[in-house]
């Protein structure tokens, strides 16, 4: 689905506005949406919303060996998507030029920051890392993705515990987390990116902008920073020239922002830690807020199953019992076997038919085919339908059951007469019908 | 019989780390979350969390349309890594059932898509997918011809059946399995399964899951009704 373009009014209207200092949604220049962050199950699972943006992000580990030229380092992955339901532009599996631009941008932004000790990270030398592997998933798009993607991977980070894991010479024991506490990753810090647009060439500056600022945006710029207002990444896109002050401005903004988000984000740790150490309730389920109209809830349902058993005696006993198929193979000739009768070849019957209607009664093969048959004796099947069909045969089988697909429901029993004239049997019963009515 | 059945039920009650064997997990629903999708939804069965989002009836390709009906996409992604032929196949489970329930020939030279996104997986997720994506339908005001759920069920090495099976339940079964039904009249719109089980024991599962059914049907009205409600 093709992304709703922006009309030229809404893009005026957007930029008065901003000219005139005013956001859509009441915010100030430089003010953040809210930030909600919500912790699953699972260590290093979280859901970072910022506004109605909103950030799945999930940590894994593996044992791997590690790159050639790395040999006592772990193996740092990151993999942001953006899935279709974020926003119907996104087209899944397609590496679009904004995914490439984010992916790269987080990868600077946690992995070149060396935020993580990967040397912590390995096992065996040269033989065993771990690799830690970060799934971020875009659920919803409303603006200012890289900062919401750069909060939920490091979340999910601190969150995250790996497996202990022990040495013992050549041996690698890897311990359940029943076993041995699951260990969390060292962190030295926690880079998060905090983003600025443009707009007017420069002239005005919005702090996290929704996704309508971002379409008339002329330029953006994201500095990550960590608490102590370390720039780890500083990135300027949209071909927009920005002054020296501008600059420097900015990464004092970013500054309070990053101070500001790095005490909220050590507030959900504590709280989610506290949350299990108590063994209270944790997990998404626990941050559906209940009062909320659109939200519901229903506590464990006993379902009354003691009439199962009698139900299904009920069904079965109603139901046909399936036929007993006779499968012997019967042996023609040396090579040849068959099992079953098998179902009439209808390939070449309606040319067969056809054939019959243009030469009528002077078909003296059809003639010969209904002699046979009554001499033959063979009881089949009554005609009940035009369509019913006939089946004829002579194997020495007491019982023979053809399953006619689709002309008729129910199953046809024929009892063969054991074919003792010995001739050759008639294969050819639509003929046979065909013959009979022309002799009517 | 009715005794056996008792003793079973009781056994359940001793073996099941949740209690007896034969309940729901609790449940949650969340509709409308998302502001991008015409329709979202996210579902909770215990600790089982599956996000749905749905767009449509929508533009659709030239390539996928369909001259007198709707075309019906359904995206399942997993957590962790890149979708493979798991999520393909159960993608085409989802697909199967909605399109038996999805009033299409409404909306010609459409598209209906369903985009799913799993949060937690800690068993029942095809279950859970189902309902998310039925929640997610009736959010963006498909029209449908019935609703419908997801129910699973797996069989012990015993012979005893659970309903809305844990992670761990499902490992340890000889058979899982998944039911799709119908709120009209319960009747069975997909069935998927996995593992060795008799003809009387399919039968047995099925009247569970339709028994269970009623219950999920519950939750759906309650959770509609609160929704549409005024306060």
């Amino acid at each position: 689905m093709k992304e709703t373009p922006l009309s030229n009014c809404e893009r005026r209207f957007l930029l008065r506005a901003i000219e005139e200092r005013k956001r859509l949604d009441g915010r100030q220049t430089y003010d953040y949406r809210n930030i909600k962050i919500t912790f699953g199950t699972d260590y290093g699972c979280c859901v970072v919303e910022l506004g109605k943006t909103r950030v799945l992000g999930q940590v894994s580990c593996e044992l791997v060996s590690p790159k050639l030229n790395r040999a006592t380092e772990g193996i740092l992955f990151f993999n942001l998507e953006l899935s279709q339901m974020a926003a119907p532009a996104f087209e899944p599996g397609r590496q679009s030029d904004l995914l490439v631009k984010l992916n790269r941008l987080l990868e600077r932004c946690l992995r070149n920051s060396k935020c993580i000790d990967t040397e912590s990270l390995c096992v065996v030398a040269g033989e065993k890392v771990w690799q830690i592997r970060v799934d971020l998933h875009l659920l919803n798009h409303d603006g200012n993705i890289i900062d919401a993607a750069s909060i939920a991977a490091i979340v999910a980070l601190c969150h995250f515990r790996r497996p202990d894991v022990s040495v013992q010479g050549n041996e690698v024991t890897l311990y359940t987390p029943e076993e041995r506490d699951p260990v969390p990753l060292s962190i030295h810090h926690m880079p998060v990116c905090v983003s600025f647009a443009f707009f007017q060439q420069g002239t005005f500056l919005l702090v996290d902008p929704s996704e309508r600022e971002e379409r008339v945006m002329d330029g953006l710029l994201v500095i990550a920073m960590n608490k102590h207002r370390e720039i780890c990444t500083i990135q300027s896109s949209g071909g927009i020239m920005l002054l020296n002050e501008q600059v420097l401005r900015c990464s004092k903004i970013a500054g309070v922002k990053v101070a500001e988000i790095t005490e909220l984000i050590q507030k959900a740790l504590e709280n989610d830690r506290k949350a299990r150490k108590e063994g209270g309730k944790f997990g998404f389920a626990e941050s559906i807020a209940n009062q909320r109209i659109t939200a519901f809830k229903m506590e464990k349902a006993l379902v009354d199953t003691s009439d199962v058993e009698e139900k299904a005696e009920e069904i079965i006993a109603e139901a046909e019992p399936p036929p007993e198929v006779v499968s012997n193979p019967v042996l023609w000739t040396p090579g040849t076997a068959q099992i079953g009768e098998g179902i009439e070849n209808s390939w070449g019957d309606l040319e067969d038919s056809e054939k019959e209607d243009e030469d009528e009664g002077g078909s003296d093969e059809a003639i010969v085919v209904g002699s046979v048959r009554a001499d033959a004796g063979i009881e089949a099947c009554s005609v009940g339908s035009q369509d019913a069909p006939i089946v004829l045969s002579d194997s020495e089988e007491e019982e023979m059951i053809i399953l006619e697909p689709d002309t008729n429901p129910k199953k046809i029993r024929t009892q063969t007469v054991s074919a003792k004239q010995g001739k050759a049997p008639s294969k050819q019963p639509v003929k046979r019908r065909k013959k009979k009515r022309i002799a009517n | 019989m009715q005794t056996e059945s008792k003793i079973r039920a009781e056994y359940g009650t001793d073996s099941g780390p949740r209690g007896p064997g034969c309940s729901l997990r609790h449940f949650a629903c969340e509709q409308n979350l998302l502001s991008r999708p015409d329709g979202s939804a996210s579902f909770l069965q215990g600790d089982t969390s599956v996000l749905a989002g749905v767009y449509g009836p929508a533009e659709v390709k030239v390539s996928k349309e369909i001259f007198n009906k709707a075309t019906l996409e359904v995206i399942l992604r997993p957590k962790i890594g890149l979708p493979g032929v798991a999520e393909k196949s159960r993608e085409r489970l989802i697909r199967n059932t909605c399109e038996a329930v999805v009033l299409g020939a409404l909306h010609p030279r459409t598209s209906i898509t369903i985009v799913l996104q799993v949060i937690s997986d800690a068993g029942s997720l095809l279950a859970c997918c189902l309902n998310a994506a039925c929640m997610a339908l009736v959010d963006a005001g498909v029209p449908m011809r019935a609703l419908f759920c997801g129910i699973t069920c797996v069989l012990d090495s015993d012979g005893t059946l659970v309903l809305d099976p844990t992670a761990k339940q499902e490992k340890e079964a000889r058979a899982v399995l998944t039911f799709a039904l119908d709120s009209v009249d319960q009747k069975l719109l997909m069935s998927t399964t996995k593992g060795l089980y008799s003809d009387a024991e399919l039968q047995q599962c099925l009247a569970a899951a339709q028994a269970a059914s009623q219950h999920v049907f519950h939750f759906y009205r309650e959770s509609l009704q609160r929704r549409y409600s005024k306060s």
